[in-house]
């Protein structure tokens, strides 16, 4: 009996004690001190050195996207390191072009930070942060869309974005869910306000966010969010506009026209905004001023399932029957469409029967 | 029986008990590595030093611990960490203070924690009952041994690449395998000729 005791003792003892050597080693060995990172030759971050620059960057604020978490899998967390990354190690040659290579693109998973290094990334990374938000409105725009105004609580710049992405937000864990959850969704003010946005949601059947938004949350109750994301925003150009949506795909919309409004950008604008019913519209109200306010903007709603005998005005149909009914062949427009991934597929189809180039398109599924 | 010359086994486990050539250990890395000759220097380098030093420290831990204790039956499970953490020691102080190094060994370094000729080295040591200096000479000769045939090797391989058109199926790991053979053979000629045990 005391032999298999001290056996198991003797044999942890050895493990201990090669544990132990390899925590020192870890403690004294690997301790990189403080390195400096330069950031576009122009920030300029102390880091603890030691851990793989997408990390460092991380705690330092700066989200450089990664959706592997730093196994080097993903590729998407590509950096240009201009001095100190050392050789491209074999783990990341797979993922970089030789033109990249030539370029001093990493993956910034797989730098490790050990000496001072001089680092450049895309503005817009600066930009991705970390909000905490304050639940300031909450309205019934819809029988099913909530309309949400969030006041940035911190940091105290607030956010900086372009009109058309989206952010992502998170909700605490409750009765249906057993993690936080986050979801993304497009945000409807305009840029030049920093310090609140505003967000429509619908209410998705068992969506655990939508149905936790509707449901529980409560004014001046505080949340997480992250952003801003996405490629789906205003692009400057002097050719005339079409955008096409339904449902809560208005948001980004808005925030396009809220932003052309303040910074009077006369373009030639149409939007179709297609829901089923009446009551299923909104931001009627504003839609009609800003046709006032903008002379060339021509605003189209339609509803999909009236009924023949409804006093309602305007058209009737899918934003599709709009487009094939309004746009003449070939014409040279910029593009935007956002709603359901099916809406946008039909729109892309008609818009491709068109001759309308698909280079000026830009879309944004909600799904 | 005399003691073998540390010297004498140095140049046995060099020459005449090649651990791949005559033992067939560490093929795994050996295939894999030997495509290009400077990545076959770089690992063998590493597998010399990390050879010698796990063959000569698991001798102390065989010797001054697990013996006068009787636990020789763990020497496997006790080995394997010994060398693990080893590896893993090297590898942090290389990474710290030889950055160079470091990035030219690059993955070879960790994978040699399992590389079966270094456990393979270990075992033969405890078998054939060396003692520390033999152990420490079997250890270098060992890995020098490693070295070189992964060096021949990949010398040939690179040869093979620029000039002979060999059938699809016979690519890669299949003609290595056919030459490593054909060299063990010719290694196979020495074996005998110096007393290892």
């Amino acid at each position: 009996m005391t032999q298999f005791i001290v056996s198991i003792l003797i044999i942890s003892g050895i493990g201990a004690v090669l544990a132990l050597l390899l925590e020192f080693a870890d403690r004294f060995i690997a301790d990189y001190g403080e390195c400096q990172i330069m950031i576009n030759r122009e920030k300029e971050l102390k880091v603890q050195g030691g851990s793989p620059l997408l990390f460092s960057l991380q705690d330092e604020g700066i989200f450089i996207p990664s959706a592997c978490g730093g196994k080097g899998t993903c590729a998407y967390c590509k950096v240009k390191v201009l001095e100190g990354g050392g050789p491209v190690l074999p783990t990341e040659t797979p993922y970089l072009s030789a033109d990249e290579q030539e370029d001093n693109v990493r993956l910034s998973c797989q730098v490790k930070v050990r000496n001072d290094l001089a680092i450049e990334i895309p503005e817009d990374l600066f930009l991705i942060k970390e909000f905490k938000v304050r639940v300031e409105r909450l309205e019934d725009l819809t029988p099913y869309i909530k309309g949400i105004t969030l006041a940035i609580v911190e940091p105290e710049e607030g956010i900086t974005f372009k009109p058309g992405q989206y952010i992502q937000l998170e909700i605490p864990k409750y009765k249906l869910s057993s993690a936080p959850e986050f979801r993304a969704f497009s945000m409807a003010s305009f840029p030049e306000e920093h310090q609140k946005i505003e967000l429509y949601v619908g209410l998705v059947e068992k969506g655990i966010v939508s149905t936790y938004i509707h449901n529980y949350l409560k004014k001046r109750d505080e949340l997480v969010m992250r952003g801003p994301f996405g490629d789906f925003y205003y692009q400057e150009s002097d050719r005339g506009i079409l955008m096409i949506a339904t449902g809560t795909g208005l948001a980004p919309i808005m925030s396009i026209l809220r932003h052309m409004h303040r910074e009077q950008i006369q373009q030639k604008i149409t939007l179709f905004f297609g829901t089923r019913s009446e009551d299923d519209m909104y931001c009627v109200e504003e839609l009609k001023s800003l046709e006032k306010e903008l002379p060339r903007f021509t605003y189209v709603p339609t509803l999909s399932r009236v009924s023949d005998d409804s006093p309602w005005q305007g058209e009737r149909g899918r934003v599709t029957d709009l487009i094939e009914e309004h746009i003449p062949e070939a014409a040279d427009l910029d593009v935007y469409i956002c709603g359901s991934p099916e809406m946008v597929d039909s729109c892309l189809e008609v818009l491709e029967k068109k001759g309308i180039s698909e280079d000026n398109i830009y879309f944004d599924k909600f799904s | 029986m005399d003691p073998i010359n540390p010297l004498t086994l140095f140049f046995a486990a060099i020459f005449t008990n090649n651990i791949l050539l005559t033992n067939f250990l560490g093929l795994c890395p050996f295939l894999s590595m030997s495509g290009r000759k400077k990545s076959a220097l770089g690992m063998g380098a590493a597998v010399v030093f990390v050879m010698a030093s796990t063959t000569a420290l698991n001798n102390l831990v065989h010797y001054k611990v697990l013996v006068p204790l009787g636990l020789e039956h763990f020497r496997f499970i006790v080995f394997i960490v010994v060398i693990a953490a080893f590896v893993q020691l090297v590898e942090m102080t290389v990474e710290r203070f030889f950055p160079a190094l470091y990035f030219s060994l690059g993955i070879f370094l960790p994978l040699i924690t399992v590389n079966c000729a270094i456990f393979g080295a270990s075992l033969f040591m405890v078998i054939r009952k060396y003692d520390f200096v033999q152990s420490l000479a079997y250890g270098v000769g060992s890995g020098i041994g490693w070295m070189l045939a992964i060096i021949a090797i990949s010398s040939i391989r690179e040869k093979l690449q620029k000039t002979a058109k060999l059938p699809k199926g016979l690519e890669g790991p299949a003609i290595t395998l056919i030459i490593t053979g054909l060299l063990a053979l010719a290694f196979l000629a020495f074996s005998g000729m110096i007393r290892v045990q």
